[in-house]
């Protein structure tokens, strides 16, 4: 019976199926549940509210929010793009010894070797206002008094994200480049076409499912994230991955679990928006 | 038979070894049983030390087990598991909250030896016979019961105790003298433009919110009935202040943990902000200039006790008296009060402390020597006094306690809106 490729193609899919059931589905379900419940200090009552949806959607704060996301969502997507293509060009193209390329990918991995944490908190001291980057550009003369929007500032906390994401981009930009062919770029030269040309109509469309991937992990990873927000802006700034963690310590489980639910949709809207302009599964 | 027999009589009998052991100030053989009982306790960081469970294991005998938590989960765990503990040190304003649902067991005061020397405060709310009590949940308004099973607070002494008083002391703002350069004395310097972005606030609500009254007070912009139960006028007023403060670029950043709080005066991120005692000898011990400043309104006072879990029975609550009898003995007392917090009953801890540790930390003295905590570290030289002076100056002049309202959740949500702003 087992010969029956119906059967086995079920029995092979099944250990998949029952972890994303029991570790994905449900937990996603219960959230659902859970944010038309209602709470009060000490206990969720499970009666059905829309009380949590209404204070959510009747708070000016909540858009503001929504609004700071997706801001810092963009600005590190196209900041990791622009470096993350760049590093994956240099990698793919003009480094033509296999080895030097592998050593030099595997170089940009190792600040992966430490925590997500400490990568992002080593920056305070060296962005602060007595910091290093502020003492070297007074003893420098480039500035007299010490620049305060370094630290604890929308720039910090894009600038953490960017430095945490990067790779994100490079990795995937980098594997769907080392898949093109090269003659097609000899080809475009022999026709010739300069090199910007070769770019923008060669190799650009050609590394289009890398970009979309690397853009998913950055999008999803900055829209879920709140601890580099509270971080490195000293808790002065808000995402919604921030509303969900203050509501969660203050016990407020219903409210934050709406508050998932409504990012959860966001997130998916985008990345569905996303997969309109290019077919993954085709072009890998 | 498990009953546990003390007797004195058997120390005297005893030989060298029992004398020994017997160094404390109430002493008792146990029965062999006492060894085998353990109590779980659970509470917030402060009071929760392993070297109090080690040393109830060498004086006492038993174990006792302590979990640390943040005071949120403190709270809900009291309120929701009553089986998942023995013993639980929790605040007076948590007291409030989780004694209605009985998980909680009155205590007898003539079981407690030492309750005729628990300072006022916790008795009848005077530390002094002239003192005035302060806002918010004061310890001695939700300090006793009527009886074994009461369920609501009485006004005066009753007997029956619903925390045993363990730790306290008095908050106020920490600064930066050198970096500020001229004296500080009141709240409003919070919202100073002068301290524009160089302040800070913490990123706790119930407690942040106490602060920001006590600053909106001292500004002449609000007037509160209590600051410790505020109304959701006042609630909304407050957070204006401080939103448009936010906006305007007042707070450097807002700290969440004891660490951040540290960092942030150190590095000199920030020159003001509210503060715990201990973070200012944090600061202080890195050889950097820092005050915990007494203000003209007074201090927010906060204070922990231990509760007993209402399934506690038999044996297992005789050692837990007896555990009492021990924290008030004095030992507990003298370590926390070479931390910088104050101890029930003070003058049991005088025992436990040098003559000069004793005259800088209670009688707000002079040091006469180096000045070095529990664990070893110096935080005072010679000729240094305490910030905001004695025992009887620093809690007469509190203006208001840690409290939960009764718009709490209003005020959890507003409160949330403030930091998103």
């Amino acid at each position: 019976m087992l010969k029956n490729r119906h059967i086995q193609g079920w029995l092979q899919a099944s250990p998949l199926t029952l972890i994303l059931i029991g570790f994905l589905i449900l937990p996603i379900i219960t959230i659902v549940v859970v944010s038309f419940w209602q709470a009060t200090e000490f206990s969720i009552i499970p009666a059905f509210t829309l009380e949590n949806y209404e204070f959510l959607f009747g708070s000016p704060v909540t858009y503001k929010v929504f609004f700071a996301t997706f801001k810092y969502a963009a600005i590190t997507w196209a900041l990791t793009l622009l470096i993350g293509f760049t590093v994956a060009y240099y990698l793919a193209f003009h480094i033509q010894n296999q080895t030097t390329q592998i050593a030099l990918f595997l170089l940009c991995t190792i600040p992966f070797w430490t925590s997500n944490i400490i990568r992002m908190i080593s920056w305070i001291p060296f962005l602060g206002r007595n910091g290093i980057a502020n003492s070297m550009l007074q003893s420098w003369g480039v500035i007299d008094q010490p620049l305060e929007w370094l630290l604890y500032s929308d720039f910090s906390v894009i600038l953490a994200f960017v430095h945490l994401y990067t790779l994100f981009m490079v990795v995937p930009i980098f594997n769907t480049m080392t898949r093109i062919d090269h003659s097609l770029i000899e080809a475009a030269r022999d026709n010739g076409a300069s090199g910007f040309q070769t770019l923008i109509h060669v190799i650009l469309p050609l590394t289009k499912p890398g970009i979309m991937i690397g853009t998913i992990f950055v999008l999803t990873l900055v829209m879920g994230d709140f601890i580099t927000v509270r971080f490195m802006s000293g808790s002065q700034k808000a995402n919604v991955g921030r509303l969900i963690s203050n509501d969660i310590s203050l016990l407020q489980y219903p409210s934050a679990a709406a508050t998932a639910v409504i990012l959860l949709i966001t997130v998916l809207i985008v990345i569905g928006i996303l997969l309109r302009f290019v077919d993954i599964r085709k072009e890998l | 038979m498990s009953k546990m027999r003390y007797s004195r009589r058997a120390v005297l009998k005893g030989g060298a070894a029992a004398v020994a052991a017997s160094a404390l100030p109430a002493p008792m053989v146990w029965a062999q049983e006492i060894k085998d009982i353990t109590l779980r306790q659970f509470g917030t960081g402060v009071s929760n030390l392993n070297d109090v469970a080690n040393k109830v294991k060498e004086d006492l005998g038993f174990t006792l087990e302590m979990t640390a938590l943040d005071s949120d989960s403190v709270t809900q765990r009291a309120a929701t598991q009553p089986d998942s503990f023995d013993i639980a040190d929790i605040e007076y304003w948590i007291c409030k909250k989780v004694w209605p649902t009985g998980n909680l067991q009155a205590m007898d005061t003539s079981k407690i030896a030492n309750y005729d020397k628990i300072v006022g405060i916790f008795r009848d709310g005077k530390l002094t016979p002239e003192s005035t009590i302060a806002q918010g949940t004061a310890p001695h308004s939700v300090g006793f019961v009527d009886g074994p099973g009461g369920t609501s607070f009485a006004t005066e002494e009753t007997g029956w105790m619903t925390l045993i008083p363990t730790i306290y002391n008095a908050d106020t703002l920490g600064i930066r003298p050198d970096l500020i350069g001229r004296p500080i004395e009141t709240w409003a310097e919070l919202l100073n433009p002068e301290f524009k972005g160089k302040a800070s606030i913490l990123d706790i609500s119930s407690i942040g919110i106490m602060d920001m009254a006590m600053v909106c007070e001292a500004m002449g912009e609000i007037q509160y009935g209590d600051k410790g139960n505020m109304t959701r006028e006042e609630i909304d007023k407050t957070m204006a202040i401080f939103t448009e403060a936010k906006k305007n670029g007042q707070f450097r950043a807002f700290w969440k943990t004891f660490d951040e709080s540290v960092n942030l005066m150190a590095s000199g991120e920030v020159v003001i902000q509210s503060m715990w005692s201990p973070a200012i000898t944090a600061v202080k011990s890195r050889g950097i200039e820092c005050v915990y400043q007494p203000l003209k309104e007074g201090y927010r006072s906060w204070g922990g006790g231990i509760g007993l879990s209402s399934s506690l029975s038999g044996m297992e609550l005789d050692a837990a008296y007896e555990y009492i009898n021990w924290y008030l003995s004095g030992w507990v007392g003298g370590y926390l009060m070479r931390q910088g917090y104050y101890s029930a009953v003070p003058e049991t801890s005088k025992n436990f402390m040098t003559e000069n540790e004793w005259g800088y930390w209670f009688e707000g003295k002079p040091a006469t020597d180096v000045i070095t905590s529990p664990t070893g570290d110096v935080l005072a030289q010679a000729g240094e006094t305490r910030d905001g002076g004695s025992f009887y100056d620093r809690m007469g002049s509190v203006a208001c306690w840690n409290a939960v309202m009764d718009e709490n959740q209003y005020m959890v949500r507003k409160w949330n809106e403030f930091i998103a702003s």
